[in-house]
Formats: C-alpha cells, structure tokens, sequence
C-alpha cells in the first residue's frame, strides 16, 4: 500500500483536527485533547509510512501535485505538495518522534493546569511542521514556516506566568523574525526572476534545471549570480530557524518551556526545519557550483557558518550548569554539523545526522525531563548527583542517548553519521577548516557530555529534591526506552552499506578513501571521553558550592564561555542600543516638535476665542441669552446618554443597526 | 444553498460572534478581537460578492480585502498602542473604568 502525493495532505490535517478538537473541547476535559491529539499523530505516522512505501520504490522521481490557489488577474497562484524519500523519511521522523513525545507528555504535564491548552497547541505546531515538510511549494513552505514559529513562541511562552518564560518567548519570535525577512526578500527575489515558486512542475520549477541555468547565468552587479544571492537570502531563513551563528542566542533560552516542547521543537524537529530547508533547494545553492568566475559560492558561507556554529556551541556547552542548556548549545553544535555538511556538497550526510540526531536528541531531552519531573524542578546539574541508582530506567536510556551523541563507534547511530559528515568534509577540496572544527567538536562534545552524566548521575546527591528523586511511571519511561532502542537500531541505515544515503540521491557516489579519517575519529572520542572522566569522574562533585575543576584552571576562559562568549550582552548594547535610541528620537520627536505644534495651535485657537469672547460680550449679548439657557437645558438632558462607557455606545450601534436590517428586510431591498 | 450563500451564512456568522465578543467582553483587548472578527466578516462579503459576482476575472474584490487588511492591521497597532497608554494610566484595562469622557 502507498500513499500518493495527491493525498499527501490527509499527514498534517489529522493533526490540525486534532488541534481544533483539543480547542473547542472544555477545559477539564482532558482526556479528549490529549487522545485525539496522540490518536491523530499515530495514524499521521502511519500514513507516512505508506508515503516512504511509495517514495522508495522510486526515489529519483520527485512525485509532485499542484493545484490553483487562487488567481488574480492574469497571475495564478500555485501551491502543490511533494513526495520524495527526502519528504517521505522527514514525515517518519517527526510523526514518530511526536507521537513518543506527546506519549511523555502525558505524565510530564499531568499536574498542569493547562493541560488541554498544551495538547492543542503540541498537535497545532505538529500539522503546521508537516505541512512545511509536505510543501512543492516555497509560498507553502513560507506559511508553513512561520504558524511553526508562533507555535513554538506559545510553547516557549506556555509558562507566561514567569517571566523569564515570557521573555524567552519574545526573544524567540523577534531573532527568528529577522532571519525570516531575509526568507522572505528572498522568496520574493526568486518568484521576481523566475514567474514561480512552485520546486518541481515538470519542467517550470525552479529546482529544475531551466530556471536554474537561467538563474545562474545572471550575474549581479557585485559580480555574484542571482542563483548565490537567492540561495543566501534563504539561507537567512534558515540560520534564524536553526539557531546558526550568528542568530543562535534565542535556542538556549528557549529552554524556558516545558520539556517535552524542548525535545519536540526545539531538539528534533522545528530547529531542524532550517536544515530541511537548505536540504530541499540544494539544487538552487548548488546552482553556482561550476561557475569559476564568481568570488563567493553560496555553499562556501553554509560550510564556514556551520563550522563555527559547531565550534562555538560545543565551547559554550562545557561551561553551561543547567541540564537543558548544556543540551541546547549540544543542538546548536549538531545544528551547526548539519550545516557543515550541507555547505561541504553532503546534502544527504546532513539528512542522516538530522534523523539520527532527532531520536537521540529527543531521547537525551526526555531524559533531562524526567529528571526534572523527578527532583522538582531542578535543573542545576550541581544540585543534582547520585540518580544513578535511584533513576535506573533513566540513567540507562541518557547514557545510550549520550553515547550516541558522542558518536561512541558502531553500536549507536551518531557514530555512523557523525562519520559521514566529516568524511564528507574530508573530501571538500575548498579549505580544510570545516574538517578541523567538526574534529574538535567531536572532542568537546564527548568531553561535555560525560561532565553531564557524571555530575547529574553519579556522586551523591546534593540537595533535597534529588536526594527524595524516584522513577517516573512508565508513560514517561517507555518512550525513552523506545528512542533508546532507535538511537542504536538506526545505525542500521548506514552499516552496512549507505543505504539511506543512496535511497536520498540514488545518483550518489560515496568514495571510500580508507579508514584512516574514522580511526583519528574514534580516537578523538576515546580522549573526549577520558578527558571527560578524568577531570570530572574521579573526584566527584561533594557540593553544591564546590568549584568547578575547570575554573581553577582558567577562570577567565570559562566565565566568558558561561556567559555564552557575551553574545546577548554585545546585542543589548549594539541592536538593543540602537531601537532603544530610535525610540526615544520618536518619542521626543512626539512629545516636542508634533505636540509643541498642536499645542501652539491649540493656544492660538484659545486666543482667537478669548478676542471673540470680548466682542460678543461687549456687542451681542442680550437676546441671544435667554436662546442659549434653553439650548443648555436640552443640552444637559442630552449630555446623560454621553455616559463615557464605550460598551453603551457599542450597544446602541448594534441596536440600531439591528433597527435598520430590520427595516430594510420588511420594507424589501431594492 | 449556492455557493454565494453558504459565504454570506459564514460571515454572518463571523459577524455575529464578533459582535456578541465585543458588547460582551470587559477586556479591551477582546473587544478589539471582537472587532477584528466583525471587519473580517466584511471581508469575506467582499470576496464573496467579487467572486461570485458579475466579473470574477478582475481582481478588485481581492484588492479591496488586500487593502482592508492593512487598514486593520494599522489599526491594531493604534488600538493596541492605545490600550497600553490606557494601562499605564489606570492599571487596568477594563473597558468599563474608562470612562472620563462623560458628558
């Protein structure tokens, strides 16, 4: 059985019901919301398997169907839905990672009072984000883009009773916004250049080849192709979605919301949404790839910002104390990864570390949830210790999920596509930086998750909340089991032979240039890891106050890395500075030169009253008295129905109105 | 039922839950919500007429909406700056404790 790509759209509209299910429904009744929504995830997982079914048995073949939107004049406007192993493979994902999500979610939100609302809004950003998978079109795509942004600012902002909660929101929604305008500028560059944003319509999208060659052809005035221009406008998008540097300060305070929302948006599916993107116009990026004569290749500015965003997240992860930012910059580095391996020519490496990436990543949040349900709310790793024995189910499914990210060899999946990403940098005859910073990430990263794991499962427990932590049920465990048992089984899509990787671009050719690259990664691990336990696991963590080992060290290194290398600092003083500036220049400007002239008006027309006053006072008074007294009296009695409550006047309008419809219907319309 | 009348019994509808929001709430800013549904009720009698009218083919039922829009999102972002002035003034936003301008 095989879903086809007319049906395509049946995915996401399982969820938005769900959504509008969850809220119509009354607000005690629970059960309702958060059964329709998993009920409508499952069967969405279900029919995307049938879409993949149908999409492998002939993965060249972009399967598209477009239909009018509507039209306006002599322009039609087209959207249209694809189904390709890449679609396909990316609807598996994030309909299996949801449903597992939203399974968790269940106990993890039992005791909120919110709890309908969360269900509708989860559904609500998963039928928004495979409506942005299923999409053949760049409008589509766009509208689906931005309803998955405002989901994830409610669920940021679910908690709006804090405040910080709802600064995170914000901050979220304005850093993403602003790489959405590059997006935008650049949707609507293409749709100038070439008459249609449709990706393939036989022969007119712009990922075939007519357009492209055309796009590549022109060349701009600063000497770049219009196709390098279009692509990095894009590519804007795309680092605000997936918190590239230099727009990556919003994910780690993301963190803010409830954790089930930061393993679903903000771990495996939305913030990957931007490596989807770049993934899907990778024809476009690519189109620049022969021409010799231009001074920068789009995918040249993908590989180097991947590279220090992989950098620079894993720097700043080693530094961090709280359990979920030491996994948000952890996804910042893996972000950056992704993009490290589409800019160096590997769309399809990318791919695999995305899927890869999700299900360990989920698990790894998950497991920070349920530590977090279990002490109380607390996330400081130092007030934490000791849940090994205490979190066994736990504890067992963090370290495969941590071995995985660590890309410790074979058994775990990370290793398999980690190992593809840098073989794929490897091969990148542009510079070897990339290859070198991705090296050293995979060091750090090893290093900072075993700090990770020894101070939040081993030792002893530092406070009260961990020392009382017990299990969670199995609603919350069951789901780690489960992306514990993919994290490993995914290796299987790459060993032993690349088959993911060919089912993505039958066309790829994978050289192997021997093992020398992955026995220098394993050792790289291996030191990580070591390192990691050397310095952290053999004397452990005996208080909360107790320094870090690193801070005696090099306390002015790692303060800056805490302080996340001043990156929110450096934009409250420049960007901040700068609107708050223009602001008070408005302000002023309001204040002083708009109302000084209203005032001026308002005080000559008070003096050409008062002259007035003293020609009518002295000269026409008299009769003109006793018609003004009785104008008063009627005046006064008019002046009670001006109550000042804008609801009375509301209701007059309306009954009036009502008067009118009224009259018009019984006397007939003509 | 034509399809011009199913388009009209929707906005209608629209209208009608605009309008019970809006003499019903006591948030300012659900009546302005309520108001928000009431213009968009219009709209829609806009397309519909447009599009089920006499010249479907030019497009000034959907230039008219486009503007319409701007209109409302301009004057959203003056109501709302409004309702924020009025905060700062009163602590509330209760629509019913602004009432100053009695006559």
């Amino acid at each position: 059985m095989t879903l086809s790509a007319q049906s395509l759209w049946l995915i996401p509209a399982l969820p938005l019901l769900a959504a509008a299910i969850g809220a119509i429904s009354a607000r005690k009744n629970r059960s309702i919301a958060a059964g329709s929504a998993i009920l409508a995830m499952s069967i969405s997982f279900v029919l995307s398997c049938l879409a993949l079914n149908g999409a492998l048995l002939a993965p060249a073949n972009h399967a598209f169907f477009n239909f009018d939107w509507f039209d306006l004049g002599a322009t039609t406007v087209r959207l249209g839905f694809l189904l390709d192993p890449l679609t396909a493979f990316m609807c598996v994902m994030v309909t299996f990672v949801g449903t597992l999500i939203f399974i968790f979610s269940l106990g993890y939100m039992k005791e909120d009072a919110n709890f309908k609302q969360f269900f509708c809004f989860l559904s609500f950003f998963a039928a928004a984000m495979l409506g942005l998978l299923i999409a053949n079109s760049l409008l589509l795509l766009f509208i689906c883009w931005e309803l998955v942004g405002l989901a994830s600012y409610l669920l940021i902002g679910f908690w709006f009773h804090k405040p910080s909660a709802a600064a995170a929101a914000k901050k979220a929604f304005i850093t993403t916004r602003i790489g959405d305008l590059g997006l935008l500028l650049g949707i609507l560059w293409l749709y100038d250049s070439s008459g249609s944003l449709l990706f393939y319509d036989g022969g007119h999208g712009v990922l075939e080849l007519a357009t492209l060659t055309s796009l590549s052809g022109q060349t701009l005035a600063c000497g770049l192709a219009a196709s390098t221009a279009i692509g990095l406008l894009i590519f804007c998008g795309a680092v605000g979605k997936s918190g590239q540097f230099p727009l990556h300060v919003w994910l780690p305070d993301a963190m803010e919301g409830p954790t089930p929302v930061s393993a679903l948006i903000h771990a495996a599916t939305m913030v990957a949404a931007g490596v989807f993107l770049v993934a899907r116009v990778y024809p476009l990026m690519s189109a620049d790839a022969l021409l010799a004569a231009v001074p920068v290749h789009a995918l040249t500015v993908v590989a180097f910002i991947g590279a220090i965003t992989a950098l620079m997240g894993a720097l700043i992860a080693c530094a961090q104390n709280d359990i979920k930012r030491v996994l948000a910059f952890s996804t910042v580095s893996q972000l950056g990864y992704m993009m490290l391996a589409l800019g160096v020519g590997s769309w399809t490496a990318a791919i695999f570390h995305l899927l890869t990436h999700a299900f360990f990543k989920a698990l790894l949040f998950l497991g920070a949830g349920s530590v977090i349900h279990a002490a109380h709310h607390e996330q400081d790793i130092r007030s934490l210790g000791g849940l090994r024995t205490k979190m066994k189910v736990t504890f067992a499914n963090f370290a495969i999920g941590m071995m995985a990210l660590s890309g410790v060899p074979f058994l775990f999946s990370g290793f398999w596509s980690k190992e593809a990403i840098l073989h794929a940098a490897h091969g990148w005859n542009v510079s070897s930086l990339p290859l070198y910073a991705g090296l050293a990430a995979v060091v750090l990263t090893a290093f900072y998750m075993t700090r990770l794991i020894a101070e939040t499962f081993f030792g002893k427990a530092r406070s009260e909340h961990a020392e009382h932590a017990h299990e969670n049920s199995a609603v919350m465990t069951l789901p780690l089991v489960i992306l514990a048992v993919c994290a490993m089984a995914l290796s299987f899509l790459a060993w032993p032979s690349p088959w993911l990787q060919h089912q993505l671009d039958p066309e790829l050719q994978i050289e192997t240039s021997g093992h020398g690259l992955m026995i220098l990664s394993i050792i790289l691990v291996g030191a990580g890891l070591s390192l990691g336990w050397w310095i952290y696991g053999r004397k452990l963590r005996q208080t909360v106050q107790q320094r870090d080992p690193l801070n005696h060290a090099a306390p002015a290194v790692m303060a800056a890395l805490a302080n996340r290398l001043g990156f929110d600092e450096l934009y409250a003083g420049t960007v901040g500075r700068v609107n708050t500036l223009t602001a008070a220049f408005a302000n002023a400007l309001d204040r002083w030169v708009i109302g000084g002239l209203v005032n001026f008006l308002a005080h000559l027309g008070v003096f050409s009253g008062g002259v007035n006053r003293q020609i009518d006072e002295d000269n026409l008074n008299g009769g003109f008295d006793r018609v003004s007294a009785s104008i008063r009296g009627s005046g006064q009695r008019y002046s009670k129905a001006q109550t000042g409550e804008a609801h009375g006047y509301l209701r007059v309008i309306a009954i009036a109105f009502i008067v009118l419809a009224l009259a018009l219907v019984m006397g007939g319309v003509r | 039922m034509s399809p011009l009348h199913l388009c009209l019994l929707i906005s209608t509808g629209l209208f009608c839950i605009g309008l019970a929001g809006a003499l019903a709430r006591s948030n300012t800013i659900l009546v302005l919500l309520g108001i928000e549904l009431m213009l968009n009720a219009a709209n829609i009698n806009f397309i519909a007429f447009w599009r089920f009218g006499p010249s479907p083919v030019a497009g000034n039922g959907m230039i008219f909406v486009l503007f319409a829009i701007a209109v409302a999102a301009a004057e959203a972002a003056v109501g709302l700056a409004l309702i924020i002035a009025v905060y700062r003034h009163q602590k509330n936003i209760r629509l019913q404790d602004s009432t100053t301008l009695k006559g």
